[in-house]
């Protein structure tokens, strides 16, 4: 499989808002903390080691 | 400090150096630890005379490696000395992971049952070693030589030279082969001018052994984080005689000299134990430790194992338990270049296949090393996730590393090595260690590897040959018929080799799998046990016929 990089969330800005809302009261620790929480949890999810290899490789390549 | 009295082993002239004659032996092993003694146990048990040389006279001081799998198990119950070892150790098989003050996860390392040997025993390194020499004292192809000291070593055109330096003074051996089994400080490494090159880690641990009567189970258990040692790691072990191991992380900043006083040590036993605990301290060390290995195995006539050709992080007990294995596949292999029965090329893939595994486990210990200490801020959170998240989540508990537990290698690219022709087999692969299975012989109840013995092994399932026995050259095997042989009344064996009737497995000497089939064919046994020592038949047609001339 190859990691999706087509639109696939149904409500972008619903979601961009939850994302961040969700971490308004942490300070910057907690919210790192729950980043690192969240991208385990939505990693697992994929499971696939070949999407998750591109999905690193294009996240650290920023952009 | 201790209680336990060290034994001393007393030095002895020997009759080479009082009547000033050079004598060239078959083996020479540098080092009395677990290593060199399982090495001179390993060349006995296959006919070998061997001179063992140790600049000391006594046992390990401390309980040191601790953790024994149950791998070296299963080879030193070939050498007839696993059942002491299991009967004064304590067997174990669960480890629980703590986070802060709550288990984050537990793990079974032996989850099948049937098998002879527990999957972990802890017994302190100076009660293994007593066994192994009092071993190694009765048996008379055996010389262990204390106080002795290798100075020197010099390597002309077929043997080496050693210059050895004892109570007496200096005298000259020579070794055919030379076993340098004498740590991760080997001094015969440097000698032989060899590499030895890796990853130092940036952190220090006290380690220590506690007399104590406490209620805890006996399990690995390991902590990060833990209120009584805030942001460092701890592990517990119980060993025998009530004596505990406990493993302290300190990180880097800390005064190796000052942490070693019972002044500091102390406070931090009782913050774990708590204020009412009755305890004595046995001993105490400081260590840091790199990951790192010797660039090859085989230095001429000289071959390394143990620590003093790869050494690990102590998380997993990767370090002698690897070492046995080391011996385990050389000891087969130099008795028979020894016998004429191979060719010496046969010694270069000790360190193919034993470089290999020291590379697996260098990785595993370095990964685990990265979990336990996380190297920037946001690796730590990353770490701690995986900890909290593994309280409430079953997928989390796979990523926690607070050591991957040794288990063998398997040789998967090995040269010796038969590659299969057929897939349905199952798991158990050329290269891999046989798996063990409770089976019965005329009836009474006996173990699978028992009947691999010490040479070559086909065994097969159903009833495709009434012989007994193949050789070609000086090199045989013994055939076992599954049926008629040996008897399979659980059908485990068969399960845990994915037989039916006609599949053939040729085990080598050190129970390993050279090749299978799925029917027994003589032609292709033999070329496989010709490629398993080094004689590739395919490649060198006329080697089969020069065997067997």
């Amino acid at each position: 499989m190859m990691l999706n990089l087509a639109p696939n969330i149904a409500d972008p800005d619903d979601f961009y808002a939850e994302l961040v809302n969700s971490q308004r009261n942490l300070d910057e620790e907690q919210a790192l903390r729950m980043n690192a929480r969240l991208i385990l949890l939505l990693a697992n999810h994929i499971g696939d080691r070949t999407v998750l290899t591109e999905a690193i490789a294009r996240a650290r390549a920023a952009g | 400090m201790t209680n336990h009295i060290y034994p001393k082993f007393g030095y002895l002239r020997s009759k080479e150096q009082a009547d000033g004659v050079v004598k060239r032996h078959p083996i020479v092993v540098i080092g009395a630890g677990p290593i060199g003694l399982t090495a001179a146990l390993d060349f006995a048990a296959r006919g070998q005379p061997v001179v063992v040389l140790d600049d000391n006279d006594t046992v390990s001081i401390g309980s040191r490696a601790v953790c024994y799998a149950k791998r070296p198990l299963e080879i030193w119950d070939r050498l007839d000395c696993a059942s002491p070892m299991v009967d004064r150790g304590v067997s174990w098989k669960v480890g629980k992971v703590f986070f802060h003050d709550q288990l984050s996860y537990q793990f079974d390392l032996l989850p099948e049952s049937d098998h002879q040997w527990p999957a972990m025993i802890n017994l302190q390194q100076y009660h293994l070693e007593e066994i192994l020499v009092a071993k190694c004292r009765a048996n008379p192809l055996i010389d262990l030589r204390w106080k002795h000291r290798l100075i020197s070593l010099k390597q002309p055109a077929d043997h080496a030279t050693l210059a050895v330096e004892t109570p007496d003074g200096i005298f000259t051996m020579e070794a055919e082969w030379v076993i340098a089994c004498d740590g991760a400080n080997s001094d015969t490494r440097k000698m032989v001018g060899a590499e030895f090159t890796g990853q130092f880690f940036q952190d220090r641990f006290l380690i220590a052994d506690v007399a104590m009567k406490a209620d805890f189970p006996t399990e690995r258990w390991f902590w990060f984080d833990p209120p009584f040692h805030p942001g460092q790691s701890v592990l517990l072990h119980r060993q025998a005689d009530n004596i505990w191991r406990i493993d302290f992380q300190l990180g880097w900043e800390a005064d190796p000299d000052a942490e070693r006083q019972p002044e500091r040590v102390i406070p931090r036993i009782r913050a774990m134990l708590g204020e009412d605990a009755q305890f004595s301290l046995e001993w105490v060390s400081i260590y840091q430790f790199a990951c790192r290995r010797i660039d090859n195995f085989r230095q001429g006539r000289v071959l390394f194992a143990g620590d003093a050709a790869h050494q690990v992080s102590p998380f997993g007990a990767r370090g002698a338990n690897t070492g046995v294995q080391d011996i385990d596949n050389l000891a087969w292999k130099l008795a028979m270049v020894l016998r004429g029965e191979a060719p010496e090329a046969l010694l270069d893939s000790y360190h193919e296949e034993r470089a290999y595994a020291a590379d697996d486990n260098i990785l595993n210990s370095t990964r685990a090393t990265d979990f336990i200490t996380p190297k920037t801020k946001v690796s730590r959170y990353f770490r701690d996730a995986v900890l909290e998240l593994a309280q409430h989540h079953g997928f989390a508990r796979p990523l926690v590393n607070s050591g991957r537990l040794s288990v063998p290698t398997p040789y998967a690219t090995s040269a010796l090595n038969t590659p299969d022709e057929d897939f349905a087999i199952g798991e158990m692969r050329p290269g891999t260690n046989a798996a063990d299975a409770p089976i019965s012989v005329a009836g009474k109840p006996s173990w699978f590897l028992h009947c691999l013995g010490d040479g070559f092994t086909v065994v097969t399932f159903g009833k495709a040959t009434d012989k007994t026995g193949i050789a070609i050259g000086p090199l045989a095997a013994k055939i076992i018929r599954v049926g008629r042989d040996i008897e399979d009344p659980s059908g485990l064996l068969a399960a845990r080799y994915g037989a039916s009737p006609g599949t053939t497995y040729l085990f080598r000497p050190d129970q390993y799998v050279a090749a299978r089939w799925s029917g027994f064919d003589e032609t292709k046994i033999i070329e496989a046990m010709l490629r398993a020592t080094g004689q590739d038949s395919a490649r060198h047609p006329a080697g089969q016929k020069e065997l067997a001339a």
